[in-house]
């Protein structure tokens, strides 16, 4: 296997156009996908590229957060309660020691129906900043990740940063993870949901995304519509439509069947909409 | 593109500049390529064997090290990351005054039992023992939530992190008592937590071939190999190709003389998905470039034969010639009217079970060598003498020229019964006389070898008015796969052990192995006992319900007693201890029943519940011989050896036999020197499985040990109740005069011992007459579990909250490492009720594939009960199995008790828990 180092952007995004092999960072999806049989003449290391490293940081009306940001890292960076979900969601990635190697753009990239960090960031409504020889373009995450392994980079592009915009001081959001076991587990279901109201309680913006009940991860758009305007105070009144979890279409497979997973997709969204509005009054109050 | 990737490949051929590695403060200069896994790198390049590989793919944290301080997996990190990094591994702790403390806390206190795992364990608390906070359980298991461990159940693990960071003192080491029923320290636990313990893979020389085997992708299938010559030739460095025609001996083996019927290699048509078709064996740097699916065979698929319903189907291919109906064997029980018998009260159910995998963290593995015309065998195994004979079988020698040399085992369980990589690396290193070594990869370990059988039960219980059993009828059907494998012994222990540790006048069981070409099913802890339970325990709930009694108090009502006789005739005079086990647990029980009621009012989505689940368990074989030999001997010196073959597979039979033998010389145990396993030194102590060798390998210990002090006293003319004192260079036997034997005075063998005898225990059992009446087992185990559950009825999750476990081991011989016994038992119990489930190629790794993690096990309160059983050595029986039959039936009682709704099936998985509550209430 051919192994190549990139020393920095301009290099990994060449030696991606001449070579085609795929990207190593933390190395949690390609080494587990070479003992599955997987043959790739070569890996491209972007693991020492320091366009691609540094603190996750507020800059201007965006939250960056570097591609080769670890998920240990995501939890112990200093963020406001709007990255509740996702610091949960990092929590519960493998164990530790893939929170420690794993990396935030290595989850999206590698665009698992299952990527735990990917819901989390959905409900923020993230865009994805992509460089490539031509120079750098911005998507949002919902149009990145097409497809189970599927995304929308290009040949010879890679994702250098997550830019997470920044919300009203008012904003809060949760995870829920349904699995088997307690440790090292896809998910059956997750949900994260991100609430931000006005002044006076009322909800100014929410975002619910809901993951491995579809090729991708999926927000939940209709429901998100019902809750704009509404008091946080009266979010446990509002029934769940079914509408709401339309756009789920989950396959049954070993972890669960289809209709188990959109039902537990309904609860973990109001359970995790419930653990936002908690955070949210204590922010208000 | 496919132009650029290909100047690419002979650009990356030609460099291979070397990489300075810091590992344990020490630089390293490697040359392997950039994108080698760390793990190899250190394991192959450096010898730090310490640094265990269980899966390759991050899914159980064995690799574990540090780099930079963080616990990272090492089979994921490339060379060139971890290049100018400081990376921490196992072999680096002791060196670290601080960590050494950790080391010790694990080996003082049971947090190792087979060992794999532990240098992955103690990585990733050293992560935490160095940062400076004070630690909650919950911060602790989140930090160790990424390492596996199918042996403790964790609690030891987690205990002993926590007696480590609160920097109390530790326990006054062990080593010097050896009284049956101390403590004693495991006695080979300094080798695991230094990771100096050479397990399967660990010992590979440096010279050796590497072997990789063509297996079949098809579960059912005709096939025709191509050009072989042509595919050698197109491999460099592949030496040579093993099909059929090589194989020097007989194409067959399994674990009964009289039931060899899986071949080595198939030929010409393969039965499972993941047979063997040949053997490639080529230089360590060929492996990674090595691409199988260019190996040259045509492949017919033929219709899979799945299900036990497949199987039995009669228009189903027959898999093998002298089973026309596909039907590997029967079993039954059968005594007593079962219609005159029956009571007025009856329940009846249907239970289901899936394949169970081991799932243990070290892959089968080992490597064979050639001596002149004799073959060595390193291997991680459970039946070192069985594999000798094995091995001997396939190479057309005789058993005596063949010499196995069993590993450190990192967990069996029952799945390192059966051969794995044993013929294909001895045939290879045969035919070519260089060493050959075999690793089988994690998806290799889950594909190819048995399994846990898949049950079908269908099972009725009556009572009487009175609460008393009056029947019990009942039938299992095994998926046993498509060969024999431990089939045969599943298919006889189940009738014998179904209606459960309880006094029923008429009985009626029988029992089916069905051929399929599933995955092959065999020995897993319990031998399909484990599956009977569910039923037995579930009819028992059914029946106390309808009476109305408690469900605890109905158990007591028909417990076995001391004096009673099971079904085959057997009176069980003594060691009886299924009530005693009952009423320990009864004050919770009814404490639990109180608080569980008051919990769940006016709590409609949690409800919580407790069941109760009790066992009985035959050691041993089933009216088989199953005799052990163990040899003690003294030098002239006054050394004194054990030479065990029984082998140690993290249950701790090292440790409970130098207690033994200790306790039975009257000696301290750091006296006694271990020679383990090795065919050539020690005699046959049979399997360690059936949980038989406390029970039998004790009983030769005390024999040998009997006897040495019985020859002492003759070459001494003492009495027999005069007082042997093992001194150096010198034994002193006080009776009625006291006399000093100089051993330097008595010949020695070619071994230097000058007194050595061995001591022969085979259990008095019976062959079962044509009416099943006999003696099938010497001696029994029984236990009670009960189980504290919380269901999110809403999500269908079911949390198990508390466990309180009574077993009668006759004797606790070491207290510990019952309780690690019984923890771990626990763990593998909840697997099989709550997740566990191996479906062939689906679920053949360790992230599809669940066992329980640190975060999934409750709190678990012992009791041990010790009824001194007369035959068993110091009274004591067995443990291994015991431990996990009670657990997934208490667990699914304790789920019907807390919904109303009797799950039938296991695993009771989230999505099958919410799919029954909503049919029930549907209903």
């Amino acid at each position: 296997m051919d192994y190549r180092r990139a020393e920095n952007l301009e290099d990994a995004v060449r030696l991606r156009r001449e070579m085609g092999y795929p990207f190593v960072a933390g190395g949690t999806d390609i080494y587990p996908a070479i003992e599955n049989g997987a043959r790739f003449p070569g890996l491209i290391d972007v693991s020492k590229v320091e366009a691609l490293r540094g603190k996750i940081r507020r800059e201007h009306d965006a939250w960056i957060i570097p591609a080769l940001a670890t998920w240990s890292e995501v939890v112990a960076a200093d963020l406001p309660p709007q990255f509740d979900a996702l610091k949960q969601a990092a929590a519960e990635v493998g164990g530790r020691q893939i929170q420690n190697a794993g990396t935030v753009a290595g989850n999206i990239c590698n665009a698992s129906p299952a990527a735990d960090g990917i819901p989390a960031l959905m409900s923020l409504g993230a865009g994805i900043v992509i460089a490539g020889s031509s120079g750098e373009r911005e998507i949002p995450l919902e149009e990145f990740v097409l497809g189970n392994r599927k995304t929308a980079l290009q040949e010879g592009e890679l994702l250098r940063a997550v830019k997470v915009p920044v919300r009203a001081a008012r904003c809060a959001s949760a995870f829920r993870k349904l699995g088997a076991r307690r440790y090292l587990v896809i998910s059956i279901v997750m949900a994260a949901a991100t609430l931000e109201c006005d002044a006076g309680g009322r909800i100014t913006y929410a975002g619910i995304s809901v993951g491995a009940c579809a090729a991708r991860a999926l927000r939940l758009a209709a429901w998100e519509q019902a809750l704009l305007g509404r008091s946080i105070a009266d979010l446990h009144a509002l029934e769940v439509a079914p509408a709401y979890l339309a756009p789920l279409s989950p396959m049954d497979d070993i972890r669960g069947s289809g209709a188990y997973r959109v039902h537990a997709a309904g609860v973990l969204v109001r359970e995790a909409l419930a653990k936002a509005a908690v955070r949210l009054n204590e922010q208000v109050s | 593109m496919n132009k650029s990737l290909k100047s690419a490949e002979s650009l990356g051929a030609m460099e291979r500049k070397s990489v300075r590695l810091n590992v344990n403060g020490q630089d390293y200069s490697v040359r392997s390529p950039g994108g080698a896994r760390l793990a190899e790198v250190l394991r192959d390049d450096l010898g730090l064997t310490g640094t265990k590989v269980g899966c390759n793919a991050g899914d159980c944290g064995a690799c574990t090290v540090l780099i930079a301080g963080k616990q990272v997996c090492s089979c994921l990190v490339s060379l060139d990351q971890a290049a100018g990094e400081a990376i921490e591994t196992v072999e680096g702790l002791q060196a670290d005054s601080r960590l050494r403390g950790l080391q010790q806390s694990f080996v003082e206190l049971g947090a190792a039992q087979c060992g794999i795992c532990t240098p992955g364990m103690l990585m990733a608390a050293a992560e935490l023992a160095r940062e400076n906070k004070a630690w909650s359980r919950t911060e602790i298991l989140d930090r160790m939530g990424g390492v596996l461990c199918r042996c403790t159940g964790y609690t030891k693990i987690v205990d002993a992190i926590e007696h480590y960071l609160s920097g109390a003192a530790l326990p006054a080491p062990k080593a010097e008592a050896g009284e049956v029923g101390g403590r004693l320290t495991k006695v080979d636990g300094l080798s695991r937590v230094e990771g100096a313990a050479r397990y399967g893979a660990d010992a590979t020389p440096e010279d050796a071939l590497y072997l990789k085997a063509v297996r079949s992708p098809h579960a059912h299938a005709r096939f025709v190999i191509g050009d072989v010559a042509k595919f050698v030739n197109a491999n460099p460095g592949v030496i040579r190709v093993i099909t059929v025609r090589d194989i020097p001996g007989k194409n067959e083996y399994g674990i009964f003389e009289h039931y060899r019927d899986q071949p080595v290699l198939a030929d010409g048509l393969v039965r499972f998905c993941g047979e063997a078709i040949a053997a490639v064996l080529c230089e360590k740097d060929a492996v990674a470039d090595l691409d199988l699916a260019s190996f040259p065979v045509t492949w017919e698929p033929l219709p899979p034969v799945s299900g036990i319903d497949g199987g039995l189907d009669p228009k189903a291919a027959m898999l093998h010639a002298s089973r026309p109906d596909n039907v590997l064997t029967r079993g039954r029980m059968i005594r007593g009217d079962m219609e005159a018998g029956r009571g007025r009260h009856s329940v009846s159910g249907k239970f289901q079970t899936g394949y169970v995998e081991h799932a243990y963290i070290e892959p089968e593995a080992g490597f064979a060598r050639r001596v002149g015309d004799r073959m060595e065998v390193f291997v991680t195994t459970q039946t070192p003498y069985m594999d000798r004979d094995g091995v001997a079988h396939v190479l057309g020698i005789p058993q005596t020229e063949v010499r196995i040399l069993p590993s450190a085992v990192g967990g069996g369980f029952g799945g390192k019964i059966d051969m794995s990589v044993q013929p294909l690396m001895a045939i290879g290193a045969w035919l070519t006389g260089r060493p050959v070594a075999y690793v089988y990869s994690r998806l290799e370990s889950m594909r190819v070898t048995p399994k846990r059988h898949p049950s079908r039960i269908e099972a009725t219980m009556t009572c009487g008015d009175d609460g008393k059993l009056k029947t019990f009828a009942f039938h299992a059907d095994f998926n046993t796969g498509p060969y024999a494998s431990a089939g045969p012994i599943v298919a006889n222990r189940v009738p014998l052990h179904a209606m459960g540790p309880y006094r029923v006048p008429a009985v009626h069981c029988t029992t089916r192995a069905v051929l399929t070409t599933d995955a092959i099913a065999g020995a897993f802890r319990g031998f399909g006992v484990p599956q009977a339970a569910i039923a037995h325990e579930a009819l028992m709930d059914g029946l106390a319900d309808k009476l109305g009694m408690d469900r605890l108090e109905f158990r007591i009502l028909n417990s076995l007693m001391p004096g009673d006789s099971t079904a085959t005739g057997q009176e069980l005079s003594s060691s009886v201890g299924m009530k005693e086990c009952l009423e320990v647990l009864r004050p919770a029980w009814n404490e639990q029943k109180k608080a569980v009621a008051e919990f769940n009012k006016g709590n409609d989505r949690f409800r919580r519940g407790i069941g109760v689940g009790c066992m009985w368990y035959g050691i041993g074989n089933t009216s088989q011989p199953n005799p052990s030999s163990m040899r003690i001997a003294i030098g002239a010196d006054g050394k004194i050896t054990l030479f065990s073959g029984a082998v140690d597979i993290g249950q701790g039979v090292n440790t409970i036999m130098v207690q033994m033998c200790a306790d039975a010389l009257g000696v301290s145990a750091d006296r006694i020197n271990l020679v383990l396993g090795d065919t050539d030194r020690t005699l046959d102590a049979g399997k360690s499985s059936a949980s038989r060798q406390t029970f039998i390998s004790g009983n030769a210990v005390v024999l040998a040990a009997e006897k040495l002090k019985e020859s002492i006293r003759r070459l001494t003319n003492a009495g027999p109740d005069s007082k042997i004192t093992f001194g150096q260079g010198k034994v002193l036997v006080s009776g009625a005069q006291e006399v000093s034997l100089d051993l330097g005075s008595l010949p020695g063998d070619g071994e230097g011992n000058v007194l050595s005898e061995v001591g022969y225990y085979n259990p008095p059992t019976t062959d079962l007459d044509e009416h099943q009446q006999g003696i099938p087992y010497a001696s029994y185990a029984f236990a009670a579990q009960f189980a504290l559950v919380e269901v999110d009825v809403l999500l269908g999750y079911t949390k198990v909250l508390k466990i309180w476990a009574a077993h009668d081991v006759g004797r606790a011989v070491n207290p510990t490492q019952v309780e690690g016994q019984i923890q771990g038992g626990i763990a593998q119990g909840l697997g099989l009720a709550l997740m566990e489930e191996y479906i062939p190629v689906a679920t053949d790794n360790l992230h599809n594939y669940l066992i329980p993690t640190f975060g999934d096990i409750p709190e678990i309160e012992i009791h041990i009960i010790e009824t001194l059983d007369p035959l068993g050595p110091f009274g004591a029986k067995g443990i291994g199995e015991p431990a996990l039959v009670p657990t997934a039936p208490a667990i699914l009682n304790a789920i019907q008790d807390a919904t109303g709704c009797r799950p039938t099936q296991v695993p009771v998985t989230p999505s099958r828990l919410w799919q029954l509550l909503r049919d029930n209430r549907g209903s």
